[in-house]
């Protein structure tokens, strides 16, 4: 990699478990106000957001978040109907150009709005899948079955994902505070059962990128991106083993993610965290989504970039000094991205 | 001969042929085997001593009068139309009470073809051979689901699939934001506010609580006149519940006083009468309907004003 390119700054919205009145740009804006104001930056080389039409019920819905950015006289700005982690992803390939040395990434999502696990029915092949009507929470499901069935793990294991989630989530003042798992909870989508399923949430994040000598300026420690992958496995949930995720361990391999301290995962269902550490090879040696996770605070489409945007404070805040962020997208795990970052070396 | 298909109204016969029950054939090991199949589900042919797969088959060769030979050669499902016709009206004793097509299909692997009614969808009666229907079209059969070993155990074929339907419903509950809220409170009063920006000035209306040039936060309330300008318009063909009539404008109005225009309807003019420059003013509804919505506006009519010079709207449109 010709060019060191770091995370100088992250922040993100007090997440909130119903709507709030505000619209995804009224929770934005104040949001760019904050990095703006902590960079000192008034405008960035490039800008790049990620969100999901489906979401908001209307299309290009992300044009009107360009109001927050203030984007007169025009600005060199992009889009992903992704994770904002994959905005990033594409921010740090254009910081790799070499033409800029900032970049603003942001990523929001009002899942109180709809049923969440229908409008991800969407996103579904439309010839085999979507006719069925089949929606998140009951692939999931699937998956889950398949991974517990593989690997003879226990309901009562994936619960206590859950409870460390949401123990931990306590201590994050942006997350949700969540009650402690109740045992005795009927399914959802079985074997799931609420507290499996990450919580709907509205909420925004933004990350600002900078390369080299311009990120020492903006930030005491960044945290420099040392690697960065993503991987896809195939879309139909019963052309993979389900069980395990292929896509995960490749882009870990690829970026690094052995010997981390602090994993954050994009595990929006307990099981997906056990499929996870299992794929990176993340030990008990690693602290794993100290934030509290995805099952913590869900805002969706900012979720990943929020892994990445907390294991780099871990770096900023001088407690670690080899940590990986991880986002997915798709159907059970279907895409990964895995991010490892460090301090100076 | 009368043609069934085309006038078969309820004439009152007076003279009926016919076997109760139905007439009883063997059907023989060739034809039997072929039907045998068909109840299964199976479509097969047979094979002539230089090769060829008859289907359907018989116990000779067409070409020569040979016999064929014992060896039966599954083929299709799926088949190609050789040739086809358009019943536009039916009989009474066809398939469909509706338009169709029969159509010689020869199944892949055969080397003849299969008499069948094709299914193309619904049409009207009397309806024109849709542009579908085609010499080389791909069909299969459709099977009935109670099979008895008659070549009606294929209730028809079906044209191969090309397309899907993908309807989509997605239900969310929407709030348009708080400044959006304070912007539909004023309009259910009959007013019309924007806020100022403190940066660059310009007033925004609709606000949106910030500033889409500067991406700064606004508060300062302004109120706005009903009048405007419009600075682009678009002449709409197609209806809408919202307009009065086809063709209808709509049109990016830059109230008076406004730094953005608004997307609203123009009415009470000839559409290609609308012009660029054109001075209107709103049409609200009669206070008593009045909501929190832009409804409230119904559209904006011409004022009789001087058209403002193109100069001076060009940086809004």
């Amino acid at each position: 990699m010709s060019r060191e390119i770091a995370v100088v700054s992250f922040v993100q919205t007090e997440h909130t478990g119903a709507d709030a009145g505000l619209s995804e740009t009224e929770m934005l804006a104040p949001l760019i106000t904050e990095i703006k104001e902590r960079t000192g930056q008034k405008r960035f080389g490039f800008t790049c957001s990620g969100s999901n039409d489906y979401l908001a019920g209307a299309p290009f819905s992300f044009v009107s978040a360009l109001d927050a950015v203030g984007a007169w006289p025009p600005i060199s700005e992009s889009h992903v109907e992704m994770d904002a982690a994959w905005a990033l992803y594409e921010a740090w390939v254009k910081l790799l150009h070499g033409e800029i040395d900032t970049a603003l990434v942001y990523g929001f999502g009002k899942s109180s709005q709809g049923v969440q696990r229908e409008i991800a029915t969407a996103q579904l092949d439309p010839y085999h899948l979507a006719p069925l009507g089949v929606d998140q929470v009951s692939l999931a499901a699937l998956q889950a079955r398949a991974y517990l069935d593989r690997a003879g793990v226990k309901e009562d294991d994936l619960r206590a994902v859950a409870a460390r989630s949401r123990a931990a989530g306590h201590d994050n003042p942006y997350a949700l505070h969540l009650d402690e798992p109740d045992a005795g909870e009927e399914y959802d989508v079985a074997p799931l059962r609420p507290y499996d399923i990450a919580p709907i949430t509205d909420g925004a994040a933004a990350i600002v990128l900078a390369a080299g000598d311009k990120a020492r300026e903006l930030c005491e420690r960044p945290a420099w991106i040392r690697g960065i992958d993503h991987r896809s496995d195939p879309h139909s949930p019963g052309a993979r083993d389900l069980s395990r995720s292929e896509s995960a361990r490749i882009a870990g391999e690829k970026a690094g993610a052995a010997g981390v301290e602090v994993a954050e995962l994009h595990a929006a269902f307990t099981h997906e965290e056990l499929i996870l550490r299992e794929a990176l090879g993340i030990g008990e040696a690693t602290a794993v989504n100290p934030s509290g996770g995805p099952l913590s605070a869900n805002p969706v489409m900012a979720t990943g970039l929020i892994r990445i945007g907390e294991a780099a404070a871990r770096i900023h805040d001088g407690t670690a000094t080899r940590v990986l962020g991880h986002a997915t997208a798709g159907p059970c795990l279907q895409q990964n991205l895995v991010c490892v970052l460090s301090g100076e070396k | 001969m009368p043609s069934e298909t085309t006038s078969d109204a309820a004439v009152e016969p007076n003279h009926v042929l016919e076997f109760p029950g139905g007439y009883t054939r063997s059907v023989g090991p060739v034809i039997g085997r072929f039907l045998s199949e068909l109840r299964d589900g199976r479509l097969v042919g047979v094979r002539t001593r230089d090769g060829r797969v008859l289907v359907p088959p018989t116990e000779y060769d067409p070409d020569t009068g040979e016999d064929v030979t014992d060896e039966f050669v599954p083929v299709g499902p799926a088949g190609t139309v050789k040739t086809w016709s358009w019943v536009a009206t039916p009989g009474r004793r066809h398939p469909f009470d509706r338009p169709f097509a029969w159509a010689l299909v020869q199944p892949d692997g055969a080397d003849t073809a299969l008499l069948h009614a094709l299914d193309l969808g619904v049409f009207e009666n009397g309806a024109k051979p849709p542009k579908l229907l085609k010499t080389g079209m791909r069909v299969r059969p459709k099977w009935r689901a109670e099979r008895t070993g008659a070549v009606g155990d294929i209730e028809c074929f079906l044209p191969e699939v090309t397309m899907i339907s993908a309807p989509t419903r997605l239900e969310y509950r929407v709030k348009g934001g708080r400044a959006m809220e304070r912007f539909l409170e004023g309009i259910s009063e009959g007013r019309i506010i924007g806020h100022r920006c403190g940066v660059c000035g310009q007033v925004i209306v609709p606000m949106k609580g910030l500033c889409p040039r500067d991406g700064v936060p606004t508060t300062e309330e302004v109120e706005l006149p009903d009048t405007g300008t419009v600075t682009t318009f678009a002449v709409n063909n197609l209806p809408d519940p919202r307009a009065p009539e086809v063709p209808f404008v709509s049109a990016y109005i830059l109230l008076d006083g406004a730094g953005l225009t608004m997307l609203a309807l123009v009415a009470g003019i000839p559409a290609d009468q609308v012009r660029m420059g054109m001075r209107v003013k709103a049409a609200w509804r009669p206070r008593e309907e009045w909501g929190a919505t832009m409804a409230n506006i119904r559209w904006f009519e011409p004022l009789d004003e001087p058209d403002v010079p193109f100069d001076e709207i060009k940086d809004y449109l």
